[in-house]
């Protein structure tokens, strides 16, 4: 293992070409028009989708975007309090 | 015809002015008129790299605001006879540039030179978009090192929306001068190759400016290395710049070339 990592350790340039291939492809995008504070405007409409039916607090709304190559994951993390949960039961 | 070019890279420290100066110096070297410009202004340092720090007495914003003429205000080199600099503004502030007041000396510059070389500031603000406005070559100055490629990607993006030429439907002729480059780390894996830098940013190559001494002393002396240093690798890469950006086929001499010139002449020519 140390011996691999030996020939491996100062090979890093393969890293960067491939970290700046995936960035730039999406920061043209932004620049042309394309996808400009997408982020933003998804985590906008999902809170009011959220505020809709419940009440919760906007640090509770994790919302995280991973660019990728060929696919983009969005991903989106509410945390909704357990009171909150109780008073949504149907039956209420 | 005068061509405009500006030297840019939207990041800091990657060689701007010393490629300004080298070019500038080159150029005028052919027996071309030439003028560079330097349009960062509080930060001037194009005067400096020329060694004419001490001779500076009008600078670009006073003949943007008409307080001189520019014959009043260019300084002609004492080694070159036909290359000069118009210097920036050390006090002022770069509102001082007006987009009316620079077209209006960027005409003038025109009719009195073959060549007129615009010194970008870093950054994408006003004295950067300033400075590629008019602009009918752009050399876009980078560094093998992630930072420096994404910040020239951006200047790329707006040398094709922002400038005079693009807003015509035009194209600024664009070139990539990749500078400080180490081909012994390239090939360990250490740093980009050139072949990387030149496939995410797709423009054609200008040339490869080996990292060097001589740049530092050159600077030190206040000469252009093209001047300073005229037979060191980084000045030959230059002077092959030139031969290209005025449409000389390169020819290129084997016999003194180092390993380095060698591998790389196919891909510069």
């Amino acid at each position: 293992m140390s011996l691999f990592s030996f020939f491996k350790r100062n090979t890093s340039a393969p890293v960067a070409r491939e970290r700046l291939q995936v960035l730039l492809a999406h920061e043209r995008t932004i620049v042309g028009g394309g996808e400009s504070d997408l982020v933003a405007i998804l985590r906008e409409e999902i809170m009011a989708v959220i505020a809709k039916h419940m009440s919760v607090p906007q640090d509770n709304v994790q919302i995280k975007m991973d660019r990728g190559a060929s696919v983009s994951t969005l991903e989106v993390d509410i945390e909704i309090p357990t009171t909150i949960a109780a008073s949504m039961r149907p039956a209420a | 015809m005068a061509k405009v070019l500006v030297v840019t890279s939207g990041k800091g420290g990657v060689g701007k002015t010393t490629s300004t100066a080298a070019l500038g110096a080159a150029l005028a070297q052919t027996g071309k008129k030439v003028a560079v410009v330097d349009f960062d202004v509080g930060l001037r340092n194009l005067d400096l790299i020329m060694g004419a720090e001490r001779r500076v007495v009008f600078d670009l914003i006073n003949v943007v605001k008409g307080d001189a003429k520019l014959e009043q205000a260019l300084i002609r080199d004492k080694r070159v006879e036909t290359l000069h600099l118009l210097p920036a503004s050390q006090t002022r502030d770069k509102d001082n540039l007006t987009e009316e007041g620079v077209e209006r000396v960027i005409n003038s510059l025109r009719e009195r030179f073959d060549w007129v070389i615009c010194d970008s500031p870093a950054g994408i603000e006003r004295g950067a978009t300033l400075a590629m406005r008019h602009a009918d070559v752009a050399v876009v100055v980078t560094n093998p090192e992630v930072s420096s490629i994404r910040d020239s990607d951006r200047i790329i993006g707006l040398l094709d929306s922002k400038t005079e030429k693009a807003e015509k439907g035009e194209q600024v002729e664009k070139h990539l001068l990749l500078t400080r480059y180490d081909n012994a780390r390239a090939q360990r894996g250490e740093i980009l190759k050139v072949e990387d830098v030149l496939d995410i940013l797709s423009i054609p190559l200008l040339a490869i400016i080996p990292e060097s001494t001589e740049v530092l002393r050159s600077s030190n002396l206040g000469a252009p290395v093209t001047l300073g240093s005229p037979n060191s690798a980084p000045a030959r890469a230059y002077l092959d710049a030139v031969r290209k950006l005025t449409g000389e086929t390169v020819v290129e001499v084997q016999k003194q070339r180092s390993l380095f010139s060698k591998l790389f002449a196919r891909r510069a020519a």
